[in-house]
């Protein structure tokens, strides 16, 4: 369906240059592109690929699979709204390599629920209004499942409290069971998702709701 | 993107907190943004752009980029089919720079690929040769100095714009004065500029794209291309934020040049670094106040000069000297008036609207000379509003007269009687400036209150032609009454699509009211009438007011239908006698152009106020700045969507505390030295404080439903605010937005106040 893609093949040299600045190194002396095959899950549907090795998680997503929930706000890690679910665990789709996973299961905002049966999390922004574009609410969404997972898992944060994060005064954190969500906890472990817009009290609202409820963490 | 949905009228009409429509596709990753669209045969355009401020082309080779394989096209100023400018209010920007370019990121040169990366290759691939020239960056100098280059047509004057009242006497009991600054703050949408251009069959083309307004697209699209207006179509794609950016085109000729040149569709999506040189910004400001006053701190004179730098091209330049010129001195009545504000060419970035264009920059300056005036007084700075505040019967800047309400200083008084919040002596560190980066123990952290006020006017001003086209139908769609409300308004996340529905079911709630009538508000595009920009917090009010009167109008239509036929029900005569559709335009009142000489006349439809507290904390030492909370109370007439609404003022107040902590796009010699997520900041959840809210409803008689347009004022006064606060805690002048670490930290010893 994406047959442009494999055009990609035929594109040898380095990534893009600073605007505006003439091309004038020769392209025949980059290293020719190279493919590899994988096999990944994308919200349980199983996928063969040949991937271009330079390839992003974001663009096999949006370009390859037609799955353009998660969005391109930055591609540069800054502003969170390619957040998907690796296993999970939230993770940057734009700075991850699709060659990197091989037999990973990928769950991105299309397989957390769909319009008719929302997950918990869905539900919860569109009843605090926690969205107004919504460019970056498909990162939120996947970023606050993520955090609930990590509460529920007892990953401490930067501002889980001491006494939590470190019992007995070990260096390491340790974990020692689910971590209560307060403000500061969500604040603090969604500040990678950017909203433009100013929503945030709103998300705040739905992810202090949805933890509160005891769901979501899935 | 079509919205449905259910329900009577009572509980999902005007004043309900209705969930958006698009909600639950937005949700779930269902909704379309212009970055989505997608064909199959499509091509990827990319563009290039000028590496200088201010160059001579010399020339241009494209024959390496048109050699690359995969490449379509490659075209320049040369294959601009029609008009080679474009504007919102002037036609002085080329489609693609012709022999000269005057600002770094100008396009030069536009290529169609079969992949995106071949694309921005052979955009790469040109060659051009540039003859850099000097680069007007000074916007005094611009405008002030004689000998400097022209980077405007005429000169670089965009508008000079006085405001004349009274006489200014030379002193008064007290006089302060001030210089003042604020940086260029970007809109930052996070969906960075995109659209799909498809070729008709008709010779013409149809273009789907995130924008404010389509209509004023297609009149600056169609003639550049060489085609009739009913030939270049736009519907609107999912817009990823505007907040101004989207006013003026972008991507929009190029690629529709890219499709008729091709035959083929044309995507173009930026990306964020693209995404800084491809729209304008907020003016930079330079401005220098003097406030004369009694004793008892009552304004005796201001006196203003205003420059804003408004870079290469004109766009809404103008509009944004008329409003810092009319507003100038804020919501405050005084008697001698003397302000002088200009726009100005320069080869910086260009500049046009942003959320609150003009009135956020004079509001920064104007508030921070009233603190200052109520030290001089020894006065508390409500206590010195409150004192000066404007009420409905007073007489603004320009001789307009309030004739709604205003209850600025019910309004002050009630702001400063909410409870503060708690003090920051807690040892916990992740409460401190800074978070738990904090290398201290808090022993330079104090604690600051801060007020700001802030007038917006609402709608289009200065005898613009302001309104908005509404086409109502109501018809059975599977035997149940149907309501179609179909306009050409922008929905950019502002939640209109929302108060659309929820009018036309006030409007027609005999129809919703039969317990299963559905509500649908059709995609925006250019087969209905203009609905105007989505800026200006104009839409509730003009498009509101159009949807209104297109229901009126149907409901007066089935009245009449009744009245022949006394014993049918609604559903019976619709289907008796088919659909009933109306379309209606609607006109604010009447407004009138500045006088060019003394600013004076009745500019504005409507003007909107709304007050800020900020407390912060802020590390003396460290030059860090924790927003600990943010009151505001506004004055919105009548509340249409509380939901929505309080998301407009959480947002514009985030943004207001962007610009007064953490925004700007660093310029130096004409050139974007942070454009990237990673050096220009916006607020986190973290940045954002918790928000104590008061909106009052005190309604205009002149809008529908009595409403004041909302999405603007808490973005003027929320940076004022916070500067006052930081100003409180640290003891310095400040006297520059954005407040940056070094400005606290290493400023000099001695405070200046």
């Amino acid at each position: 369906m994406r047959e442009s893609w494999d055009s990609r093949e035929r594109i040898a040299g380095r990534a893009g240059r600073v605007t505006g600045q003439a091309n004038t190194s020769g392209d025949a002396a980059a290293p020719p592109p190279v493919g590899a095959d994988l096999r990944i899950s994308v919200n349980g549907a199983w996928h063969a690929l040949t991937v271009d090795t330079r390839e992003s998680l974001l663009d096999t997503l949006r370009d390859r699979l037609g799955l353009t929930g998660a969005k391109k706000g930055c591609d540069h890690g800054q502003c969170g709204a390619c957040t998907v679910l690796i296993d999970g665990r939230r993770v940057l789709s734009c700075l991850t390599l699709t060659v990197s996973l091989d037999d990973e299961s990928v769950t991105t905002v299309e397989g957390l629920g769909l319009p008719g049966a929302p997950h918990p999390l869905q539900r919860a922004f569109v009843e605090h209004d926690a969205l107004q574009c919504g460019f970056c609410t498909p990162g939120q969404i996947c970023s606050a499942v993520g955090v609930l997972a990590e509460a529920a898992e007892g990953r401490p944060s930067l501002v889980t409290h001491r006494d939590r994060a470190h019992p007995g005064g070990s260096a390491e954190p340790v974990i020692t069971g689910a971590l209560p969500l307060d403000e500061e906890e969500i604040r603090e472990r969604m500040s990678g998702n950017l909203c433009r817009c100013g929503a945030y009290p709103g998300i705040l609202a739905a992810i202090a709701e949805a933890a509160r409820a005891g769901e979501g963490a899935r | 993107m079509t919205q449905t949905a259910r329900g009577t009228g009572s509980d999902l009409g005007v004043g309900a907190g209705v969930p958006r429509p698009d909600g639950l596709l937005k949700v779930t990753g269902e909704f379309a943004y212009s970055s989505d669209l997608y064909l199959a045969d499509m091509l990827w355009g990319a563009t290039l752009r000028s590496p200088h401020p201010s160059a001579w082309i010399r020339a241009v080779d494209v024959g390496p980029a048109l050699a690359m394989p995969g490449v379509h096209a490659v075209l320049t100023h040369e294959d601009v089919p029609g008009e080679r400018f474009y504007g919102l209010e002037h036609k002085d920007q080329p489609v693609l720079a012709i022999d000269q370019v005057r600002y770094q990121g100008e396009p030069v040169a536009i290529v169609a690929a079969d992949h995106p990366e071949t694309a921005r290759r052979a955009a790469d691939a040109i060659v051009v040769t540039y003859e850099p020239r000097e680069a007007v960056t000074d916007p005094r100098r611009a405008l002030f100095d004689p000998g400097c280059p022209k980077v405007g047509p005429e000169g670089n004057l965009v508008r000079h714009q006085p405001v004349r009242v009274g006489t200014v006497p030379p002193t008064a009991e007290v006089v302060v004065t001030g210089e003042y600054e604020v940086g260029m703050q970007d809109q930052a949408f996070l969906g960075p500029e995109s659209g799909l251009a498809v070729p008709a069959e008709d010779g013409g083309v149809e273009l789907f794209v995130a924008t404010q307004w389509l209509h004023v697209d297609q009149d600056q699209i169609a003639p550049c291309l060489g085609l009739p207006k009913d030939k270049v179509r736009l519907a609107l794609a999912g817009v990823g934020g505007a907040f101004g950016a989207r006013e003026d085109l972008s991507m929009q000729v190029h690629a529709c040049m890219l499709a008729l040149r091709t035959g083929r569709p044309v995507k173009f999506v930026y990306g964020r670094e693209e995404s800084f040189f491809g729209h304008v910004h907020r003016h930079p400001a330079r401005m220098r106040y003097e406030h004369g006053a009694t004793r008892e701190g009552r304004l005796v004179y201001v006196k203003a000069e205003i420059v804003l730098d408004g870079g290469a091209y004109r766009s809404s330049s103008p509009a944004v000297v008329g409003n810092a010129a009319s507003l100038g001195v804020g919501p405050y009545e005084v008697d001698n008036i003397h302000i002088d504000a200009y726009g100005a060419y320069t080869n910086n970035p260009p500049c046009g609207a942003m959320r609150g264009f003009g009135a956020v920059q004079a509001c920064y300056a104007y508030e921070s000379q009233m603190d200052r005036l109520a030290e001089a007084c020894g006065l508390d700075p409500v206590e010195i509003r409150v004192r000066n505040a404007v009420s409905q019967g007073s007489r603004m800047a320009t001789g307009q007269v309030i004739d709604s309400p205003a209850p600025l200083a019910g309004m002050l008084r009630e702001l400063a009687a909410m409870p503060l919040p708690g003090s920051s002596c807690s040892p916990d560190l992740r409460a401190l400036p800074g978070g738990v980066a904090q290398t201290t123990h808090g022993e330079g952290v104090r604690r600051g209150v801060g007020y700001g006020v802030g007038i917006k006017n609402i709608c289009f001003s200065e005898g613009f032609d302001d309104y908005s086209t509404a086409r109502v139908r109501v018809e059975l769609l599977g035997d149940e009454p149907h309501i179609l409300v179909h306009t050409a308004a922008a929905e950019v996340g502002q939640g209109l699509v929302t108060v659309q529905a929820q009018i036309a079911r006030t409007e027609l709630a005999e129809l919703a009211d039969l317990g299963a009538a559905r509500v649908t508000v059709a995609p925006a595009d250019t087969s209905v009438g203009s609905a105007g920009s989505s800026s200006a917090s104009r839409q509730s009010y003009v498009t509101g007011g159009a949807v209104r009167a297109a229901c009126v109008a149907v409901r007066e239509r089935l009245a009449a239908l009744r009245a022949e036929h006394p014993g049918l029900g609604p559903a019976e005569l619709l289907r008796a006698h088919g659909p009933v559709e109306e379309t209606r335009e609607y006109r604010h009142r009447p407004t009138h152009p500045m006088d060019p000489l003394t600013g004076q006349g009745d500019s504005h439809v409507q003007l909107a106020l709304c007050v800020h507290r900020a407390v912060v904390d802020v590390d003396v030492d460290l030059g860090l700045v924790k927003v600990v909370e943010l009151a505001a109370v506004q004055d919105v007439g009548k509340i249409l969507n509380p939901p929505a609404l309080e998301g407009q003022i959480h947002g514009g107040s985030a943004q207001g505390l962007g610009l007064a902590l953490m925004e700007e796009i660093q310029v130096r010699d004409g050139r974007v030295l942070n454009p990237s997520f990673t050096d220009y900041l916006i607020p986190t959840i973290l940045d954002m404080p918790p928000m104590r809210l008061s909106i009052l409803e005190n309604p205009d008689p002149a809008a529908p439903y009595g409403l004041r347009g909302a999405g603007e004022p808490p973005t003027l006064s929320s940076t004022p605010a916070i500067a006052a606060a930081v100003r409180a805690a640290s003891g310095l002048a400040l006297p520059r937005v954005p407040i940056r670490p070094q400005d606290i930290a290493l400023a000099p010893a001695a405070p200046a106040r």
